[in-house]
């Protein structure tokens, strides 16, 4: 199963065309619950049962949502479970006590809809670059069109009603992951993540917690979520990924005026083990990524790949075909891509394959 | 110095108490000062009882286990342990009053519905801990928004 996300033309991650170069992507995630069933993680089997089928009764019915695909995770094996989580269609918590677990994905992957994860619906919007209002707006049409047809629990003076206290109210979470590699290689990352904390904000690395970020990726969201509406959500989560933006702006100056040398041979290392190395790990791979991406910006790399359209595209090309790496390089993917189950050292030699193919 | 209480017995004991914000010093000699323990261990049983006592009559969460796991939950636990949970909104949100967009399928209607529903929930904690100066208020408010309704 999903096979063909792999090559759906419509798909936003197989979409090469505009892909952010500081910002990677916006998301905007609502938690909603039925007023007339318990809670999931009070809910008993034939309850879970009800809100799986009263979702596949009425999901077709909304606009965004009429072309999706609506499976239930334990009809589903491992690899492909994995699959979904690698590409953030669904969290680690959906892969376990998959009993009444549920899920709805849009045709182009942008909006997923998570049935009795820890809220009985978890809906959310992708997409590529700094565009947390497009993702709003639509996600709150799917939200308003919902509320056609169930009744959601809510209070007028607490708003929507969450399992954990501290997803009430607008039960809204933003984030925004952005790729930081100048802030980590000039060492500022780390005052940059103390502020956040201080002011409300988390920080995840892309596969794990705080700085052990692999490929530079940061995810960045908002904690609070009541008291202050919709918008001013987004509003504050945007300025500040304004100013990290500037940031590492700043960083990648400094970079260029007092490390050029050494950031160039980082970049052309970086490229020569990409096109020329057997075997290699995820980690180690986002990691030369991530440096290819930061010469491409730096204007170190003029090209990769070459292309047949005009040398002011090259780089946009260039850039989505390295995003595009980030996300098929994942082990899920890899077995997918070769339709069968592979152990490490495969996985690690298959990887090597795709990146020099693509790459050359 | 004689006992506060009793004004007959050496006071020995020196205790300060809380009262509505003031702090208020008492000195008291040991028979009073074991009524008073007394007093207050079974302030403090009366506490725990009620806390204990209270459980979602739709999903069955107890107030224990809200407290120990943090979470809710059904709608029906929203109405039963509001008051708890106010105070530790403010703590994770700095806010409990909600400033959003409202579901289409709640009308101004059923939103005052929703309303008294709870304010009688509210009104039956507060008469079974015979505060009815309290509950007198809360029957008032109720019979407000019911004829508002109408």
């Amino acid at each position: 199963m999903f096979e063909d996300f792999l090559t759906n033309q419509e798909s936003w991650l197989n979409y090469e065309g505009d892909a952010g170069d500081i910002v990677f992507s916006s998301r905007v995630r609502l938690a909603r619950n039925f007023s007339q069933y318990p809670f999931p993680f009070r809910a008993s089997k034939s309850k879970k049962e009800s809100v799986l089928a009263k979702m596949k009764e009425v999901y077709c019915t909304v606009d965004a949502l009429k072309e999706s695909i609506f499976v239930q995770m334990q009809d589903l094996n491992d690899l492909d479970r994995q699959f979904l989580l690698e590409r953030h269609l669904i969290s680690k918590e959906h892969l376990s006590s998959l009993g009444g677990k549920g899920l709805i994905v849009s045709k182009d992957e942008r909006i997923a809809i998570m049935i009795n994860e820890e809220d009985h619906l978890r809906m959310q919007m992708l997409t590529f670059g700094f565009d947390l209002e497009q993702c709003w707006r639509k996600l709150d049409d799917v939200d308003t069109q919902l509320s056609r047809k169930i009744d959601f629990a809510f209070m007028p003076d607490l708003g929507y009603l969450t399992v954990c206290p501290t997803n009430l109210g607008t039960a809204m979470r933003v984030s925004c992951m952005l790729r930081l590699p100048a802030l980590v290689l000039t060492k500022r990352i780390n005052k940059i993540l103390e502020l956040l904390a201080k002011i409300s904000f988390t920080v995840r690395g892309l596969f794990g917690e705080g700085t052990a970020a692999y490929g530079d990726l940061f995810q960045i969201s908002n904690q609070v979520c009541l008291g202050i509406p919709e918008r001013e959500v987004i509003e504050n989560l945007s300025a500040v990924v304004n100013q990290i933006r500037e940031q590492e702006i700043e960083a990648r100056q400094a970079l260029l005026k007092k490390q050029k040398l050494e950031v160039e041979d980082g970049v052309w290392r970086a490229l020569g083990i990409l096109r020329n190395c057997r075997l290699i790990n995820t980690k180690e791979a986002l990691s030369h990524l991530s440096m290819l991406s930061l010469g491409l910006d730096l204007g170190i790399i003029k090209n990769i790949v070459e292309s047949d359209g005009p040398a002011e595209n090259s780089g946009q090309a260039d850039r989505a075909r390295l995003s595009n790496l980030f996300m098929i390089i994942q082990p899920a993917h890899l077995q997918k891509i070769e339709g069968k189950m592979l152990k490490e050292k495969e996985r690690d030699y298959i990887r090597a394959g795709i990146i020099r193919e693509r790459l050359k | 110095m004689l006992c506060n209480v009793c004004n007959k017995n050496t006071a020995t004991v020196h205790l300060t108490e809380i009262i509505k914000d003031k702090i208020v010093e008492l000195h008291i000699c040991q028979n009073c000062a074991k009524v008073k323990t007394q007093e207050l261990t079974n302030e403090l049983t009366k506490t725990q009882k009620k806390e204990d006592s209270l459980k979602c009559s739709f999903c069955g969460l107890t107030y224990a286990e809200f407290v120990r796991k943090c979470r809710l939950g059904c709608r029906g636990c929203y109405g039963i342990f509001k008051m708890e949970l106010i105070h530790l909104l403010e703590k994770v949100h700095g806010s409990h009053r909600y400033a959003g967009k409202s579901p289409v399928s709640i009308s101004p209607e059923s939103a005052g519905q929703i309303e008294i529903e709870e304010l009688k929930v509210k009104m039956a904690q507060v008469v079974s801990r015979e505060n009815y100066e309290e509950a007198a208020g809360l029957r008032d408010k109720i019979e407000k928004l019911k004829s508002k309704g109408n």
